[in-house]
């Protein structure tokens, strides 16, 4: 069976620094998989090559079985991944409903856009913020809008940067939760440095060190893995 | 519901104050009177383009005189040759939304940045000033149409009746044109802006990341409303044209930062704000052109006048007057409303302007 995301020797060159090496990434249908690594260890990198905002030095990323490395990002989001960026991205001068039924009305114009719209802001619980500016919101909040764009358009793969950051425990609770909900119906990506995070939402772990994946495997093995424990209290691994 | 109902007291206050300036000025009768209002009307549609495109979709064009002068211009070189204005009058507005177009096209697709941006369409407008500046000459004619150097074509054909060519429209014709035109472009902006292609272009100046990241392509939307603003533009040249005649200075640095300024004034990211400040802004350098002619006061200079306005204004007043006067119009609501306990909740829907 065809994997829904693949990378083949992926590496990011900037200059001297090779941020990510020769990464060999899978990810099935309807996986939910968090990657994780202390600062500097390549994976908003890797993410970003994933999103299109960057274009990878060599290597390839493949969508179901087609290349899509070096394509722009509006292109791979027109595929069916949805993307939350690390910093937030979202519309501030206009109103959550709005920021909302931007997203939705990509895929589906019209009426349907409105209802999907609702939908999204439902699932995500800010519905009773829809008539806010993004721009006056709280982190979190933020953080909570623009999931539901991400979410709105039903995308197949979920693509999350450090979704839990600035989010108040409450908010991380209803992350929590929702990732799980999402989860039935999409395949994720989250990319998080936050272990008490990822010990509540994981399954399957991936570790990056230093540009490269160090190991990969069941969330219990790896936090408990004496290399993973060296990499993040920032022991040389010997 | 309240919100609701505002934009439409707004508009019809709009149409409204168009119907009476088209209605009322030709009854006072005085020609002086005619020409003048319809080169401001003529000026607003210019402010109304690039309200469109900063104030709406965030890109700061500084050159919107090229595609204003080059409307103008096409429409004199072709009406001459031609003799009847109607294609001609098509072609002022076509020509320059075509070469926004291809502009445009190197400028989204090239992935200029904002800065950019300014400074390319700067030295656009420049060069056609140039250019046409040295154009005296009988090698510089077009057919039958001298292009006449920095005196212009003071021959500009006046507009006539479609498909009759000896009919020239009288000024108040063109006045009555023009105020129209102004009315229809300004309510197929606010149409535009509403309907999901506005939406999204407002959405791509607040986020352009994020609107790539939802699958938007956003060179395509940006080159579009950049289209319109050129094709805008070039009418406005059209309708100066048959006010006044063409001439390099349509394409002059003054020209170019004068439409900035008007939407400085009035208030980036609304329409009105920038239709007004063009008016204002007219009005006052009239006014200090006759006042320096008056003795004791040689001393006046439009230009630093209006330099220095627009420095009060930018430091002082940056949202310009729309927002100055709806913010004073909510503090004194709120002021009446105060000894009532009932305040609106602070997140109340603010309806766009």
């Amino acid at each position: 069976m065809t994997p829904l995301l693949e990378t083949r020797e992926l590496t990011m060159r900037f200059g001297g620094v090779v941020a990510v090496d020769r990464v060999a990434f899978t990810l099935q249908e309807a996986e939910l998989r968090c990657v994780i690594g202390p600062n500097g260890a390549g994976k908003s990198t890797f993410f970003k090559c994933l999103t299109g905002q960057y274009r990878p030095s060599s290597g390839d990323v493949l969508f179901r079985g087609e290349s899509v490395a070096g394509i722009p990002t509006h292109a791979i989001a027109r595929r069916g991944v949805g993307i939350k960026t690390q910093v937030p991205n979202v519309f501030d001068g206009l109103s959550a409903r709005e920021n909302v039924w931007i997203a939705a009305n990509k895929v589906a114009p019209g009426s349907i856009a409105d209802k999907r719209t609702d939908a999204a802001m439902e699932r995500v619980g800010i519905a009773g913020i829809a008539q806010r500016l993004v721009g006056q919101l709280a982190h979190g909040q933020r953080q909570l809008v623009e999931l539901a764009m991400v979410i709105a358009p039903e995308p197949d793969l979920i693509l999350l940067d450090e979704p839990a950051a600035g989010m108040t425990d409450e908010e991380v609770d209803r992350l929590v939760g929702l990732i799980a909900e999402l989860n039935r119906r999409h395949a994720l990506v989250v990319v998080e440095h936050d272990m008490q995070f990822i010990r509540r939402i994981a399954k399957t772990v991936t570790v990056f060190h230093q540009g490269a994946v160090l190991i990969e495997g069941n969330v219990a093995d790896i936090l408990t893995n004496d290399q993973v424990r060296d990499v993040y209290l920032g022991k040389q691994a010997a | 519901m309240k919100a609701r109902l505002l934009p439409i007291i707004g508009n019809l206050a709009v149409l409204a104050a168009g119907l009476a300036v088209l209605f009322g000025l030709p009854a006072i009768g005085e020609t002086y009177l005619i020409i003048n209002s319809t080169i401001f009307a003529a000026f607003a549609i210019l402010a109304l383009s690039l309200a469109l495109i900063w104030g709406y979709a965030g890109i700061l064009c500084f050159g919107q005189a090229a595609f204003f002068g080059l409307g103008g211009y096409t429409y004199a070189v072709t009406a001459i040759n031609m003799g009847d204005t109607t294609v001609p009058a098509l072609l002022a507005v076509l020509v320059p939304a075509l070469f926004a177009a291809l502009l445009g096209y190197f400028m989204f697709w090239g992935r200029i940045s904002d800065v950019y941006l300014g400074v390319i369409t700067l030295t656009v407008s420049l060069i056609f000033y140039r250019f046409i500046n040295q154009t005296a000459g009988e090698q510089w004619n077009i057919g039958d149409a001298p292009l006449g150097g920095f005196n212009g074509i003071p021959a500009t054909p006046i507009l006539n009746w479609p498909g009759r060519p000896g009919e020239q429209l009288a000024p108040e014709e063109i006045f009555g044109l023009t105020v129209g035109l102004l009315l229809i472009v300004y309510f197929l902006c606010k149409a535009l802006l509403a309907t999901s292609f506005g939406r999204i272009i407002v959405a791509i100046r607040e986020n352009e990341t994020r609107a790539e990241l939802l699958g938007y392509d956003t060179r395509v939307y940006k080159l579009a409303i950049f289209v319109v603003g050129g094709a805008l533009a070039g009418l406005s040249g059209l309708l100066f044209a048959n006010s006044v005649f063409v001439s390099p200075t349509m394409f002059s640095l003054p020209v170019s930062g004068q439409i900035i300024i008007w939407v400085i004034v009035g208030g980036l990211g609304t329409l009105i704000g920038p239709v007004i400040g063009c008016i204002l802004m007219q009005f006052l350098t009239n006014y200090l052109g006759t006042l320096s002619q008056i003795k004791g006061f040689g001393w006046v200079d439009p230009n630093l006048v209006l330099g220095v306005l627009l420095v009060i204004f930018v430091l002082v007043v940056p949202k310009g007057l729309t927002a100055l006067v709806s913010d004073t119009w909510r503090w004194s609501l709120g002021f009446l409303r105060r000894p009532r306990a009932t305040a609106p909740p602070a997140g109340e829907r603010v309806p766009n302007p």
